[in-house]
């Protein structure tokens, strides 16, 4: 006998794959269940990476990863303009600090050639030190990958997520799958602390627990070896400093640790890279901050000088294999899209639309749906747009857009409000820095975080 | 408008009340919290108010005083209203629940007052848990919002306004695991510190640094390193209380170009209390992290001395002779020497050490020559040590910038 079905497609995870993946398929006569474990949407390791709008340029050619990136960058760079995802697209410039790194460009200049990213442009030292005069001297070469920009991490899955929502998907938070069974006559059951859900189709989005999923449904193909990633994140006074994204030239050791601002205004210094055991260890380490100061020391050293606003680790979710780890198995109705490392984040369009070209060659019937897609947009928390604080027609009609809560970040009441309601309110602390850049400034709460306490209480109660 | 104040903390309502006094016409302080009166509104013990009202006070009912002195003195009070733009060659941009506008004063007086350093920026490693706060954010907490804290706290840190904490905590319900400093010896009155080991029996962890902080969602334990063994030891507790490490909230200084003190991170001023822009002031913490509210309060009247003048009409002269610290002395106050500018506030130069010196012997130099040399008491990281003034009497103008040093150590 058949079961009846709660959901067409099951997804698992609200990372930004996950998300991305949900918005795509809410596009069609489908019924979406996305499930995530955490408390909130984008709130694992696509919270905490380098926030790169990245081209693809170094990936390894012929892969699905150099594909994707490729794509999601195009799609994700034409989404952010319309639903208002922060961009800044200033360019990456590849700086060679000796004989070995310099070595290295004639193969980098390949890989971005046969990645489709175009030519990368040689800069002499005079042109490189105009262009970053507070590099540290001692530079040997340049190239410039033009296309490399900034998108901020926090609004790119809340979009994705409300877009879904607010398109029929059914998110449930805090849900995560403890069992997954077989149904006879196709489909999955899942277990949650919530109850069960049973879907026709099922999306493994679970990032650093892809594997384990993967596993429980019989496969054993790849391990998640968690690659923990420190970032330091300098005060908003450095930001003068610097212009571009500042790459270190990627060797056989190491990728390196870049210099670039973020979206809100800041300057950022890493990442680190190390395997680490568990799944959970975000934990920044002693011996992490001094090696990117270290490394800040040698690229720009009045970088240094600045107070630190924020620390964070982030993991990736590396395996043994060198792709992505994306496979649709068409009897199975079970999409795998594990193994989704630093490059998520910017490939993560391009990964939905795949997967819902091999769910649709799988037998997931691809009925677009009736009507416009929602009308929405993301509150703006970037630095190159207009902010609320800054829009006096806007305060004249509501004065909370007048009333700065957060100092360091200009969050104003009227934010905070609209965060902890609409389709996808936040829930917590985290949820609420996310949405409005909230308690990320350099005071880190010393002024508002009694105050927004006291604000998410409310809300929930 | 006349004269803008930037904050309605001690300094600038002190400030703005005294411009007013001395027949200042339009005054106007800008507030970007809802409430006027800066941290002592959430600064509950007593000991506020000596050296300027005396009369002893507490937190709240001092800042209340002073607002109600600023509003009696016909004072202009904007609260919520931000200074959100303020580059060199342009009027200040005010954001409020009114709207934005602009506007050009005649002369500024900034007393935007300072903050503790957070976790963050004292790249203390480890988890993100929640638990991980300031002196500051704790008294909001307890004492504006009445909220629940942790039950067991460690305190960071073993100044005056960690021991404060420890007030703060015991009115929140918390108990403090503990207190860490990596300094030899605590740094606020020997009474203070007997009263805290005999009322909560608080230890005290000297020579020790704060290595990690761990725990998930909220703080479980934290690791304690020992700066002379190298040996660690975990404390449990769920609440960290960074304390003190001040640094002045400079941002609108840096936004406005002014020349800046490498030494107090605020802006460089003389014993006019004037910045490198003119008809600029600066007065309070902003202009070096935390003093006691009154000694502010003492800052933002002198400050306004020369505001009103300014504004008067009398003409603004170039900046002074920098006066410079040698380690391990780690900043003075005011930082530029003018002999024509008058006398510093309460008529004396703070100064600040990184160190303990017991008897130290200081001197103050200007190129070959030794201006001042004296014994002025035992300096202890994060209290003031006050410097007379009338050896600015004798500084070259024309000549290099002044030094002080530690000429030896008692």
């Amino acid at each position: 006998m058949r079961e009846p079905l709660d959901t067409d497609v099951a997804i698992v995870g609200a990372g930004v794959v996950g998300c991305a993946i949900a918005r795509e398929l809410t596009r069609f006569e489908l019924r979406v269940t996305l499930l995530e474990a955490g408390p909130d949407v984008g709130a694992g390791t696509s919270k905490a990476n380098t926030a790169l709008l990245h081209t693809g340029f170094d990936a390894k050619p012929g892969t699905l990863e150099a594909r994707l990136v490729a794509r999601g960058y195009e799609l994700l760079g034409e989404y952010a303009e319309r639903v208002g995802i922060p961009v800044e697209r200033t360019g990456a410039l590849l700086v060679a600090w000796n004989e070995d790194q310099l070595a290295e460009f004639p193969a980098i200049r390949d890989h971005a050639r046969a990645n489709g990213s175009g030519e990368l442009r040689e800069l002499d030292l005079e042109e490189l030190y105009r262009r970053e005069p507070h590099l540290a001297p001692g530079a040997r070469g340049a190239v410039e990958v033009a296309g490399e920009g900034l998108v901020c991490p926090f609004t790119t899955p809340l979009a994705y997520a409300t877009e879904a929502v607010l398109a029929g998907c059914h998110l449930r938070r805090s849900s995560p799958v403890t069992s997954v069974a077989r149904l006879e006559g196709g489909g999955f059951r899942l277990g949650t602390p919530g109850g069960e859900l049973r879907s026709r189709y099922l999306v493994n989005a679970a990032g650093l627990r892809s594997d384990e999923l993967d596993r429980m449904l019989g496969y054993d193909r790849f391990t998640v070896t968690p690659r923990r990633g420190e970032l330091i994140v300098f005060d908003k006074l450095a930001r003068p400093l610097v212009n571009h994204i500042v790459l270190a030239v990627p060797t056989k050791i190491t990728k390196g640790v870049l210099i670039a601002p973020t979206v809100f205004g800041n300057v950022m210094l890493g990442p680190t890279a190390d395997d680490v055991e568990s799944k959970d260890d975000t934990e920044s380490t002693r011996r992490g901050l001094d090696y990117l100061r270290g490394e800040g020391a040698r690229i720009m050293p009045e970088l240094l000088e600045h107070e630190v606003t924020a620390v964070y680790a982030g993991l990736r979710a590396a395996t043994e294999h060198v792709d992505y780890q994306l496979s649709v198995h068409a009897p199975d109705r079970y999409a795998c899209v594990g193994g989704i490392r630093s490059t998520g984040l910017s490939a993560s369009m391009g990964i939905a639309e795949h997967v819902r070209e091999q769910l649709g060659a799988a037998g997931l019937p691809l009925e677009p749906t009736a009507g416009a897609p929602p009308e929405f947009h993301m509150p703006y928390i970037g630095e190159l747009g207009a902010r609320p604080y800054q829009r006096g027609e806007l305060i004249e009609r509501d004065s909370d857009y007048g009333r700065i809560v957060c100092f360091c970040e200009r969050v104003t009441s009227g934010e905070i409000r609209d965060a902890l309601i609409g389709p996808l309110p936040a829930v917590d602390l985290d949820g609420l820095r996310r949405r409005t850049r909230a308690h990320m400034g350099r005071c880190q709460g010393f002024f508002c975080a009694a105050e927004l306490a006291a604000r998410l209480d409310r809300a929930g109660s | 408008m006349t004269v803008v104040v930037v904050g309605a903390g001690p300094a600038g309502l002190a400030a703005a009340t005294e411009l007013r006094r001395r027949d200042t016409h339009d005054v106007l302080v800008v507030e970007r919290e809802a409430a006027p009166g800066g941290i002592p509104r959430h600064a509950k013990h007593q000991g506020f108010g000596l050296r300027d009202l005396r009369r002893p006070l507490s937190g709240p009912a001092y800042a209340r005083r002073y607002a109600d002195l600023a509003e009696k003195a016909g004072v202009e009070l904007r609260t919520e209203t931000m200074v959100t733009g303020w580059s060199q060659d342009r009027p200040l941009e005010l954001t409020g629940p009114r709207g934005r506008e602009t506007i050009e004063p005649d002369a500024v007086i900034l007393a935007t007052g300072c903050r503790e350093r957070p976790r963050s920026a004292r790249l203390v490693p480890g988890s993100r848990p929640e638990g991980v706060l300031t002196t500051g954010t704790l008294q909001q907490l307890v004492y504006l919002k009445r909220r629940s804290i942790g039950a067991r706290a460690l305190v960071v840190g073993a100044e005056h306004v960690s021991f404060s904490a420890l007030l703060t905590l015991a009115h929140g319900g918390a108990r403090a695991a503990g207190m860490v400093t990596e300094l030899p010896r605590h740094q606020s009155l020997a009474l203070v510190r007997a009263g805290a080991a005999l009322r909560w029996r608080v230890p005290l962890w000297t020579r020790m640094a704060l290595t990690a902080i761990h725990g998930r969602p909220r703080v479980e334990e934290v690791e304690l390193t020992d700066l002379d063994s190298g040996d660690t030891r975990s404390v449990a507790c769920d609440t960290v209380v960074f304390t003190a490490d001040w640094i002045p909230d400079h941002e609108l200084a840096v936004m406005a170009g002014l020349a800046m003190d490498a030494g107090t991170c605020g802006p460089a001023v003389d014993s006019a209390l004037r910045t490198s822009r003119a008809g600029v002031f600066a007065a309070g913490n902003v202009l070096h992290g935390a003093e006691a509210a009154d000694v502010a309060a003492l800052s933002g009247v002198h400050a306004a001395a020369g505001a009103a003048e300014f504004v008067r009409g009398s003409s603004w002269r170039d900046h002074g002779v920098p006066i410079e610290c040698e380690p391990p002395l780690r900043w003075i106050s005011p930082n530029l020497v003018d002999r024509r500018m008058g006398m510093p506030p309460r008529a004396r130069y703070a100064l600040r050490s990184a160190e303990f010196v017991r008897g130290p012997r200081l001197q103050i130099l200007q190129d070959a020559r030794t201006l001042w040399d004296g014994r002025p008491g035992r300096l202890v990281p994060g209290r003031t040590r006050s410097l007379p003034h009338a050896w600015t009497a004798s500084v070259d103008p024309e000549g290099g910038p002044v030094r002080v040093r530690l000429a030896s150590r008692g």
